[in-house]
């Protein structure tokens, strides 16, 4: 029989057929199965034994073997639950303590998760009103510059819209909305401020818009036509009178054609005012080639597609299309920029793959990369396992004072499953009572995290809807599971015997290993989560406080917004706290750019070369670093007659000039063009050290300084006296509102600016930490927890190794090693990874980056240990200062 | 009348159960009925059949004692009650009254 006792049928299908069959066949059933599997076996061979075994399980399951939950399990059951929960509500009122940790670790980290919860609800109930939601699609530019990585733009040309019109089927309509209808409307001696878009009437076919008054087939086909929401109409117009009546907005009058509901908050196109893209025809706006294929930086194209289009085959017809269009252009195929074309579907606008943001683009779409939204909850989850691990090793810490109720409960005849149910019945309940808590919580820290980044307010709402709560109740129940399945499981297996014969609890099942595990993985990501927010807190400090080489103190950035200089700067000038002025296109430093294509040697391609117009004054209040010729001597008006510029030494690499020496090229001639101006010849009057145009997270590129001509828009740099800033202020803003009262003053500080430009940094800063005080006081409860557990279970040893003469630092030592140790493998797990991760991922986005420091890597671990020493320390002190009489007598 | 109609299958079932007397459990009838009947007949069909039969009060049932083999599990042993003979009566006669109004002279023709 020695063939039989090897050969088994497989074990998961005997269990399975336990599982699902009435016992009253159960028996037979198996026997016969068993005999048929030997049958087999004998003549066919195991694994065709095995297999008709299985087959056979899974046949068997047919509605007569099949058990129906029996009456009278129901019953005991739900008697059974009042039970549970009188007895777990007794169990929490005996642990304070515990049951106080479990509570509050649970409640902080949950909040986090609510939190979540209601962010990711926001983000995905976005533009879901519109009724053909998932047919809408928007066209993506990508953009390959010669010889660089292709650029992906949410932008593309008027002409991709109207060859999409004419020439593509399984496309049923196509709407084009263009940037930047805006301004100041202007009613009687009024004028109101306006946002909106050119666009067509096709557009209330794709989105679901509804129009009030008005006919949407037909409401933007004529030029001059506006459509505005309900909300700006009242505003101009008083309620429900606005329709044919007309709002002037740069001296042309527009005739409102309709009035649509205001736009919902979680709509990715937020607008006061659609006029009609025809307008843009007959005034012509934008100059002749506003057309052209490559003219795409201010056009959004949405197309409807049909029902049943075939996808597939649309992206061929697009790809034959730009692959025409391309040619077209460029009919020798040397191009310098070839576009194709991508539909994105609306649902991954905001929630999606980050896009290029093309320069002169106002509207800002709201979005969040997909990569940031992932991180975030990994994160949050990260928090919330760390108090789900408090609550399962505190529970089987306390296994010992639970146990002989359990054995008591299955002598008296409850079942595996039933004490199961029963702790997690109790887990649950600790995490719906928790739930209360973190709402509490939750409705705190709403207004904090919205506030956080003025992006996160037209972003996101938080509210607090039923659906929203019912998922917060399913959130409750499921941590509430998570952290109590584990204890549940290891309690269930307690046989009864060894439960009610006082053998030690430690003695039948061994969690401590189990135990350690979590601990050292809480601490793991504890240490990474602190240790993340000190680097990443000091790298932030270093940006910025960076040397860009120039210098931004006290100095006050004032946008003209299309004023003339000449007033405002005379008004400025004699305010006395204003030392100098200057002039400059854009604010550098902070993500603008302003850019031409250069060329020196007429046999060489042109390459992009950032510049800011400036006036003489520019360099000297910045105090730039001359290495070599001078300022501007010529102050031309008209951009045709600029043939002076400063570069930067980069400049001179990028396109060989003299050989890399400042010196010898001052006088050096390059052609320069521009949107302005083509091909304009200009030389080299002085070359500046290099310096960050851009962001710290790009590298130093080719910059050119040319002489401000009024066609550009312009700031105001101001370097102000420091002390009485406020004051001054109060000055400068009275000047501008002698110049433009109708405008509001727009200005901020340069050091202010370089903070907002990095304000991204700081947000995730700022979570990052919130979540690492988060992680460490739930990490430090549970320890506090372990510990008060430790010393309460090692009373006794410390009693009598003190009447034997230890010594109280022997004791602590005694008692807290394990805890160190535990500690030093989180330690040293955690801190290289995060090192790593920094310096192999982070970093590498930062080419001027300072180096991780040993003191910003092991900050983190300093303060978590510091921590754990206090509880430690105070709960073996108590225990090695108790009389040891005491302890002893009862027994 | 539902319980003392019974198909042609479950007809089979019940005469096998007979046939086999002491011995009657779900593997000896399925191999009786695949020896007898030429036909390969499932394990599942019959067990469920055998169920249905005592469900209907045509066979009643009790646990054989335990034995090594079938890992150690005991058979469920068949038996026909009182309703199980006299369905099986029950068909057999209607069967012969049907034949007996066969013609002899018209059975030969065909």
């Amino acid at each position: 029989m020695d063939l039989k006792s090897r050969h088994q049928p497989p074990k998961w299908a005997t269990r399975f057929i336990n599982w699902y069959c009435k016992p009253k066949y159960l028996e037979d059933l198996l026997g016969d199965l068993n005999e048929y599997f030997e049958r087999n076996l004998a003549s066919k061979g195991f694994r065709y034994a095995q297999l008709v075994y299985v087959i056979d399980a899974l046949k068997f399951f047919r509605s007569y073997t099949v058990k129906t939950p029996e009456f009278f399990n129901l019953i005991t059951n739900s008697i059974m639950i009042g039970n549970y929960i009188k007895t777990s509500g007794r169990s929490l009122m005996r642990n304070k303590l515990f049951s106080f940790i479990n509570i509050i670790g649970l409640a902080i980290s949950m909040s986090v998760g609510l939190l979540l919860i209601s962010f990711l609800m926001d983000l995905n109930s976005y533009d879901q009103f519109h009724e053909n939601a998932d047919r809408i699609y928007r066209v993506t530019n990508l953009e390959s510059l010669k010889g660089e990585p292709e650029i992906k733009y949410p932008t593309t040309s008027l002409k991709t819209g109207k060859i999409l019109r004419e020439q593509v089927s399984g496309i049923e309509k196509v709407g084009i909305l263009r940037d930047d209808f805006s301004g100041d409307v202007l009613l009687g001696n009024n004028s109101f401020p306006i946002k909106g878009f050119w666009a067509e009437s096709s557009l209330f076919d794709i989105f679901t818009f509804p129009m009030l008054e008005g006919n949407p087939a037909t409401a933007l086909d004529h030029p001059y036509s506006v459509v505005l929401t309900e909300s700006a109409a009242n505003k101009f117009f008083g309620i429900g009178s606005a329709m044919g009546k007309a709002i002037n907005l740069d001296s042309v009058d527009y005739q409102v054609t309709g009035i649509i509901k205001d736009i919902p908050f979680f709509s990715h196109l937020k607008f006061e005012a659609l006029a009609s893209l025809s307008t843009l025809e007959q005034i012509g706006v934008d100059g002749p080639d506003f057309e052209n294929w490559t003219d795409s930086y201010s056009n959004f194209v949405f197309v409807l597609l049909k029902e049943n289009a075939d996808k597939r085959l649309l992206d061929s017809e697009l790809q034959t299309i730009a692959d025409h269009e391309n040619q077209l252009v460029d009919p020798n195929g040397n191009s310098v920029r070839d576009i194709h074309l991508e539909l994105l579907p609306m649902n991954e606008i905001v929630v999606g793959e980050d896009l290029a943001r093309s320069e002169g683009l106002h509207y800002q779409v709201p979005h969040i990369s997909t990569a940031v939204l992932w991180f975030l909850v990994s994160l949050a989850i990260l928090v919330i396992a760390s108090s789900c691990f408090n609550y399962t090793n505190l529970s089987l810490a306390r296994a010992m004072r639970r146990f002989k109720e359990i054995g008591l409960r299955k002598t008296i005849g409850a079942n595996k499953s039933q004490v199961w149910q029963q702790f997690l019945i109790e887990a649950v309940m600790i995490s719906l009572s928790a739930l209360f808590l973190s709402l509490i919580l939750f409705l705190i820290l709403k207004p904090q995290l919205i506030n956080m980044a003025p992006g996160l307010q037209t972003l996101i709402k938080l509210d607090l809807s039923p659906k929203v709560f019912i998922l917060f109740v399913g959130f409750a129940l499921l941590v509430g599971v998570i952290a109590g399945v584990v204890p549940a499981l290891i309690f269930s297996k307690v046989n009864a015997i060894d439960a009610l014969k006082n053998v030690s609890p430690v003695k039948v099942f061994n969690p401590m290993s189990f135990r350690k595990t979590l601990m050292v993985i809480q601490y793991t990501f504890t240490l990474i989560f602190i240790t993340t927010t000190v680097i990443g807190y000091v790298q932030y400090k270093n940006i910025l406080e960076f040397d860009l080489g120039f210098t931004t103190e006290n100095i006050l950035n004032i946008n003209m917004q299309g004023n003339k200089p000449e007033s405002f700067m005379e008004e400025m000038r004699a305010i006395p706290e204003v030392v100098e002025l200057s002039k400059s296109t854009i604010v550098t430093s902070i993500g603008n750019a302003w850019g031409g294509y250069m060329k020196y040697s007429s046999g060489e391609d042109s390459a992009l070369v950032m510049t800011n117009p400036v006036d003489e004054n520019y360099l000297n209040l910045h105090q730039y670093e001359l290495l070599a010729g001078g300022n501007f001597k010529m102050y031309p008006v008209d951009p045709g007659s600029v043939r002076e510029i400063i570069v930067n030494q980069e400049l001179l690499r990028r396109f060989q000039i003299a050989g890399n020496n400042p010196e010898q090229a001052i006088g050096e001639v390059v052609t320069f063009s521009n949107h302005a101006w083509q091909d304009r010849e200009m030389t080299i009057v002085g070359v500046i050290r290099d310096f960050h145009y851009g962001k710290i997270d790009n590298q130093i590129e080719p910059v050119a300084f040319m002489f401000w001509t009024p066609e550009n828009p312009l700031m105001i740099n101001a370097k102000i006296l420091p002390g009485d800033i406020q004051g001054t202020l109060g000055r400068i803003k009275e000047a501008w509102n002698k110049v433009d009262p109708s405008h509001p003053f727009q200005a901020s500080f340069y050091k202010d600016a370089i903070e907002q430009a990095y304000s991204e940094l700081s947000v995730m800063i700022k979570i990052i930490g919130f979540l690492s005080i988060l992680a460490i006081s739930i990490a430090s409860m549970g320890l506090f927890g372990m510990v008060v557990y430790t010393t309460e279970t090692k009373v006794k040893e410390v009693g009598i190794r003190k009447v034997m003469g230890a010594s109280s630092l022997n004791l602590i030592f005694l008692l807290a090693k394990d805890f160190i140790w535990l500690l030093s493998v989180s330690a040293f797990v955690a801190l290289p990874l995060t090192y790593l991760f920094f310096e192999r991922y982070i970093l590498t986005n930062f080419p001027y980056h300072e180096p991780v420091r040993l003191f910003e890597l092991f900050a983190g671990l300093i303060a978590v240990i510091l921590i754990a020493f206090l509880m430690i320390g105070s709960q073996t002190i108590k225990a090695s200062q108790t009389n040891p009489a005491k302890v002893l007598k009862s027994e | 009348m539902k319980g003392t109609n019974i198909g042609e299958f479950e007809e089979l079932v019940l005469l096998t159960v007979a046939a086999l007397m002491e011995d009657a459990y779900s593997v000896s009838v399925c191999d009786e009925l695949s020896e007898h009947t030429g036909r390969t007949v499932k394990l599942g069909v019959v067990h469920a059949v055998l169920n249905r039969l005592e469900e209907k009060g045509l066979l009643k049932s009790e646990l054989g004692e335990a034995t090594k083999s079938r890992g150690g599990k005991r058979k469920r042993f068949y038996q026909l009650t009182i309703q199980g003979k006299n369905a099986l009566v029950q068909a057999k006669e209607m069967r012969d009254q049907l034949w007996e109004r066969i013609p002899t002279v018209n059975w030969s023709k065909i």
